[in-house]
């Protein structure tokens, strides 16, 4: 039988090469099989374990020093520059001497572009120059007559044959006639101009100690475009001949204007009223036996940057106290250079700026973040430098000539440490603080990527979500897996956790539109329920004790929670109706209004109402998960203890509860981490203002609802882009180590009941 | 006596027993408060409401007669209806405001109005009274008073009703093809002339010369189309000629007489006059227009079924993409890999990745693969369309691997479940009788695990059906011009932006101009997308539960 089984049979004989041609084909898909799996299965790792390391290769540039490298090096005439500018594509330089020479030459090489002749009077000594802020390009030479001349530099792009052409030119913003600054004829010893399209305001010391101050506006006519109003303003301060003023610096706005002597004392002037500056404060700057040797405004024109002799830079700006008064304060200091600080050049857009000493050193400094990117040496003589506006590009000319361009790499300085967590005292705030606020139209915005806010949001979302969560979740997974009778529970359980799936948009549309108007006006209601809820469950456990047995028995145990449903509903309905007569009683017929009159704010869309929806979200997980931990504690536990006469309270609070104690832990952290991470409710059910108070009436701004707002419009590689990677980073590293703590502590659990 | 039973009442830890069922009492009172919340919400919406005539008289002004469906009502105190200058009768503490939906928008500013009752005077419900669904600022309601044709007066009074849904039906079906025309054969069009132009821009980067004979091939073609296009904009001119040909006259509720153009009217009804049945029969047809329509108003009405069509087509191209590598990576860590403590770490790491927050995921979809590859997939295959992105910008293929590698471990864990459930017995049996391991794998692991792989794959799916977050960073958006399916090559378009009806609840909840009208229509998208995701919860649960049964008879 068996041999003629064989004999019919499909199968080639054992040895035969059929056989083993089949054998080695099988061998071969086999293994084929084994590394295909095995490369299908590390790349789909390797896929998820990408998501970290590539949010982490974002956000590392943030951190990144600056990087200086020379681009060309050549010679220019000795003595030739006493200041510098450079264009936007570092490949135009501009440079001015005490002669009034000014010569446009090829930053790269430094061949003359253009030798424009400025209309200098023949006869007259220059004796001051002045630079307006950097982003205008206005300049001015003042006389030994008291006359000054405003002019401008301007660039011309062009693209013949697509390629850009840059021609330079001059431009007179107040025609190239010269300007009467002081009426007196004295010589202007400093001299600080600053020019918009309406107005330019001159501001000169002179040699006979007076300061004076001329402004020129020019009003376009409504009919006529050619057609202008000029009205020119002025005014003179006798100054003290004890001390020698050494800088005069005026802001961009031409309303405030600082002048430094050499004893070290910052005199802040409010000219807004040309006729008539007001001096704010007169405040000593520097320590004794230190000198201020250079002064800047900082973009924007808000704060002023004080170089001193000991290397030293402090940032000061005027701080508006209680009484509207402002005040100077010094914010911050740069001490990472200790030579004399010969020259400070602001950058453009970002409130950055590049300093360099009488050593030669130069720094790259940021003074939002508190950080100095990099200090490098420069030059070994004396040397003036520019700053090109988009900050990737510097020159520098020493005084016998040598020329250096250079790049800086220095893409991110806004961000460090300091500015993302610590509190920082921006332009315009009257004391440190945590703010989060990335963008602005304006072009000289300070930006703010505090992420404490956020942070603080996040939390503060978390922390009333579970408080409304971890009691129902746990609580409730108590009783199904405990007490509740097995044919409920199994409606019970997947009822409950099913919502696990409800998308949150939908909790989040709930929560803004139909939850947040009802809380507003039923307050009183929504706190009564959150107190007449426990009374009344136990006030009805104990009239249900108290029934006859003969009622009582009808119903078997392990059906209380269908007995309180009725009981909820009814406490709800109740203070709801009963929520405007509260209301009108206790809090005058409004009670956010009386919150508001009492000092709380409050806001429509608040906290509670998160807490409250997020706290729903959150509760099928936790429930989920305990209820799991507490079903699977072994029944020859419980069933001695109870033998032993311990009540099932007893048993469960002495037994159950210790024994499922991780389980429960971990399910509080995996709740924990979800709320955490939740963002369509956060977005939608507060308002999302970045502030940091507790206050359980007000919202919040949390990192998740950050990013989903703000990602699709940050602009790609930008500070700002890399910031919201870093937020991203954050959550994925605060879940990730929630959910692995959790994880482990329940494998440990597993293998505690597998033990028992 | 009875206080001592109290107390040891207390003590037997009852008290802590309800309390525990309270916690379970009120988890299950708001988990079906809210699904039902959000089904009456939702279903009512379609419901052809009566419409009410209510004169109405303030203080010191004349009557005026308001028309319209009550939406809502609240009670007042007469604390707080006093603050706005409206006294009630001594000894009444409080009185009833309506809101009532007037429409009409056009014309009177605004489609709500809060109305108080003490004001109001007998309510009737006259039976001519019109509502009209119009294309165009939402509803009107008034009475009918003629129907006209090129401006000349066809049918006015009482025949003039049956004369408009006449009309109506065939103004409708113009509209239908206008659109047809226009979206597909224009888009055809379209679609060829920008391919011509990518033609020529290839050719260009080429540095093919503008004289060569390429160049006039395209410049032909181009002819081609454009006189095609010609054609059908006359054909078009000449549709939208015969669909202005008609117009109704309502007068509204203030008296005024206005004209419509039927080319504005979606349907015209008379609900009033309407039997339980007959509403019915609109109701059904309002549900099937909401699942099949297209949305408009800046999605305030309208359908959602591009939204549908979108969340659909997504989660299919994710379901495709995931299932593979999920059970794969699932095989690899539990039948090939060697079982250590780098497996362990790497099982603890998936485990976990299923509960990191979902936006982080869109964050990364957004910088990987829309930014990164997507950047880099422009360079290469698509310069001539530069700088207008083709993949280097949010779209369905973005947005489906973002939610295969948000879904990834769901599968995988669901997958390697159902591998650690079947027996060693059977993989040995199939060893001894010479099987391979890969052999055993595909002819009998495998197809036991199964049903876990399908657990896993519509869990997945029904988590990536209710993501937002992620969403709304790689490629979502709020009004698509065109499905990703449609009549032009390559029929799938993957760089194509969608619409999703998570998406949809939000933007129009939160985003959009006239929240209040458009409440309705999020809870009727809330409910569609709640019940699509329950079904597939439950649909999985069911699978497991067969076909575990089918398995345990096969073991027995």
């Amino acid at each position: 039988m068996i041999e003629h089984s064989l004999k019919d049979s499909v199968l080639p004989a054992l040895g035969s090469p059929l056989a083993k041609r089949r054998r080695a084909w099988r061998e071969f898909k086999d293994r084929c099989a084994k590394y295909g799996v095995a490369v299908g299965g590390m790349a789909v790792i390797f896929a998820i374990v990408l998501i970290f390391f590539y949010l982490l290769s974002v956000v590392i540039p943030l951190f990144h020093g600056a990087q200086m490298d020379v681009e060309a090096a050549y010679e220019v005439e000795a003595n030739s520059s006493s200041y510098l500018t450079l264009n936007e594509y570092n490949d135009v330089a501009l440079s001015l001497n005490m002669q009034g020479q000014v010569r446009f030459f090829a930053a790269q090489d430094g061949h003359t572009l253009l030798e424009p002749q400025l209309p200098l009077p023949s006869d007259v000594d220059i004796s001051s120059f002045s630079k307006g802020a950097p982003s205008t390009g206005v300049f001015a030479y003042g006389f030994v007559d008291g006359r000054a001349l405003v002019f401008k530099q301007a660039y011309k792009i062009s693209y013949p044959e697509d390629k850009r052409l840059i021609t330079p030119r001059i431009d007179y913003p107040l025609d190239q006639d010269l300007l009467v600054v002081d009426a007196d004829g004295a010589a202007l010893q400093l001299l600080s101009v600053q020019s918009n399209e309406e107005q330019t305001t001159l501001a000169a010391v002179t040699a006979d100690h007076r300061l004076v101050i001329n402004s020129i506006v020019r009003e376009q006519d409504f009919m006529d475009e050619d057609l202008f109003t000029i009205e020119q303003t002025s005014s003179s301060v006798a100054l003290s001949a004890l001390t020698q003023v050494t800088h005069v610096q005026m802001d961009i706005d031409q309303r405030e204007l600082y002048l430094v002597d050499n004893t070290g004392m910052i005199a802040y002037y409010d000219i807004s009223d040309v006729a008539a500056p007001r001096l704010v404060q007169h405040v000593k700057a520097v320590p004794a036996g230190v000198a201020i040797t250079t002064v800047e405004f900082l973009t924007g024109g808000i704060s002023i940057l004080v170089g001193r002799s000991d290397g030293q830079i402090d940032q000061w700006f005027p701080v508006r106290d209680q009484d509207n008064n402002y005040t100077l304060h010094k914010v911050r200091s740069f001490h990472e250079q200790y030579a004399e600080i010969v020259a400070i050049a602001p950058e453009y857009s970002r409130k950055g700026f590049v300093a360099l000493d009488a050593d030669g050193l130069v720094g790259i400094y940021h003074t939002t973040a508190e950080r100095t990117l990099l200090v490098e040496p420069l030059v070994v003589d004396d040397a003036v430098m520019a700053l090109s506006p988009r900050a990737n590009g510097l020159l520098s000319v020493t005084r016998s000539g040598q020329a250096k361009l250079l790049t800086i790499d220095n893409e991110h300085p806004e961000v460090s440490w300091h500015s993302l967590w610590e509190e920082v005292w921006y332009e315009s705030r009257d004391k440190p603080e945590h703010i989060w606020q990335s963008s602005s139209a304006s072009n000289d915005f300070e930006p703010k990527f505090s992420l404490t806010p956020l942070t603080f949001g996040t939390i503060k979302a978390a922390f009333y979500a579970m408080a409304v969560a971890v009691p129902l979740g746990i609580f409730g997974a108590i009783y199904t897996a405990y007490f509740m009778s097995a044919s409920m529970r199994k409606v019970v359980k997947p009822t409950i956790e099913i919502m696990e799936a409800l998308p949150t948009v939908i909790l989040g549309f709930l929560a803004g539109l139909w939850l947040a108007p009802i809380v507003e006006g039923n307050l009183p209601g929504v706190f009564s329920i959150l107190i007449m809820l426990p009374v009344m469950t136990v006030l009805t456990a104990y009239l249900w004790s108290r029934i006859p047995s003969r009622l009582r028995n009808q119903i078997p145990d392990g059906w209380e929670a269908a007995i309180l449903v009725p009981v909820v509903i009814m406490v709800g309905v109740v203070s709801m109706m009963m929520s405007p007569t509260l209301e009108l009683w206790l809090f005058d017929g409004n009670m956010p209004q009386w919150l508001n009159e009492v000092g709380i704010d409050f806001d429509q869309r608040n906290s509670l109402v998160v807490g409250l929806v997020m706290g729903f979200a959150v509760i099928p997980t936790i429930f989920s998960i305990t209820e799991d931990a507490i079903f699977g504690v072994p029944k020859h536990l419980t069933i001695g203890s109870l033998a032993l006469g311990a009540t099932p309270w007893q048993t469960l609070t002495r037994v159950v509860l210790l024994t499922a104690s991780p389980g429960i832990f971990s399910a509080v952290m995996i709740g924990l981490g979800r709320a955490v991470g939740e963002t369509m409710i956060v977005l939608m059910a507060t308002g999302n203002t970045p502030i940091m108070d507790f206050n359980i009436f007000e919202g919040f701004r949390a990192l998740s609802a950050n990013i989903a707002v703000e990602m699709p419009e940050a602009e790609v590689a930008s500070s700002h882009y890399r910031v919201l990677f870093l937020a991203a980073l954050v959550l994925f590293m605060v879940t990730f180590i929630f959910n692995t703590v959790a994880e482990v502590i329940r494998q440990r659990l597993r293998n505690k009941y597998s033990s028992l | 006596m009875s206080n001592k039973s109290f107390s040891s009442w207390m003590k037997s830890g009852s008290p802590w027993v309800w309390l525990n069922a309270g916690a379970v009492s009120i988890s299950l009172v708001m988990v079906v408060g809210l699904l039902l919340l959000i089904a009456v919400r939702g279903l009512s919406h379609f419901w052809p409401a009566d419409i009410m005539a209510i004169p109405y008289t303030e203080p010191g002004k004349e009557v005026i007669t308001l028309v319209g469906e009550a939406i809502d009502s609240e009670v007042v105190s007469a604390k707080q209806l006093s603050r706005v200058g409206i006294e009630l009768p001594e000894g009444q503490a409080s009185a009833e405001r309506l809101l009532i939906k007037v429409g009409n928008r056009d014309y009177f500013g605004l489609d709500f109005r809060w109305i108080n009752q003490p004001w109001m005077g007998e309510v009737s419900y006259p039976a001519e009274l019109l509502a009209i669904e119009r294309r165009e600022w939402g509803e009107f309601y008034g009475y009918l008073s003629s129907v006209k044709q090129q401006g000349e007066i066809v049918v006015s009074g009482d025949a003039a009703f049956a004369e408009l849904q006449h009309r109506l039906i065939r103004s409708n079906n113009l509209v239908g093809d206008i659109k047809s025309l226009a979206k597909n054969e224009m888009g055809k069009i379209n679609a060829g002339l920008e391919e011509l132009r990518l033609e020529k821009r290839k050719l260009e980067l080429r540095s093919v010369a503008d004289t060569s004979i390429q160049f006039a091939e395209l410049a032909e073609a181009e002819k081609l189309l454009d006189v095609s296009y010609k054609d059908l904009q006359n054909k078009l001119a000449a549709l939208y000629k015969e669909l202005n040909r008609d117009q109704m006259m309502v007068v509204m509720s203030d008296g005024r007489e206005v004209e419509i153009p039927l080319a504005k009217v979606v349907q015209a009804l008379r609900p009033n006059a309407m039997t339980v049945f007959e509403k019915l029969v609109v109701y059904g047809h309002e549900i099937w227009k909401f699942v099949s329509g297209d949305p408009r108003e800046a999605n305030t009405e309208g359908g959602v079924f591009p939204a549908i069509f979108g969340t659909v087509m997504m989660v299919l191209i994710m379901a495709v993409l995931v299932t593979p590598f999920g059970v794969i990576a699932a095989v690899y860590l539990k039948e090939y890999a060697t079982q250590g403590p780098i497996i362990r770490l790497i099982r603890i790491a998936v485990n976990n990745l299923a509960g990191v927050p979902s936006i982080v995921y869109g964050v990364f979809g957004l910088g990987f693969f829309v930014y990164f590859l997507g950047g880099n997939i422009d360079e290469l295959f698509f310069q001539a369309s530069l700088p207008s992105p083709t993949f280097g910008t949010p779209g369905l293929m973005w947005a489906s691997l973002t939610l295969a590698i948000l879904t990834v471990p769901v599968v995988i864990v669901a997958t390697e479940e159902g591998l650690s459930r079947i027996p060693r017995a059977i993989r040995e049996g199939s060893l001894a009788l010479g099987a391979t391991k890969a052999e055993t794998l595909w002819r009998t692991v495998l197809p036991m695990a199964a049903p876990a792989m399908m657990t896993g794959l519509i869990l997945a799916v029904a988590r990536a059906a209710g993501e937002v977050a992620p969403l709304m960073m790689v490629g979502v958006v709020k009004l698509a011009p065109a499905l990703a399916v449609d009549n032009i090559a390559p029929y799938l378009h993957l760089d194509r932006q969608f619409m999703h009806l998570g998406f949809h609840i939000y933007d129009v909840g939160f985003q959009s101009p006239n929240v209040e009208a458009a409440r309705p229509l999020v809870y009727a998208t809330a409910l569609l997308l709640i019940v699509i995701i329950i079904v597939l919860n439950l649909a999985a649960i069911k699978i497991r539960n067969r076909l575990r049964e089918n398995y345990k008879a096969s073991e027995s």
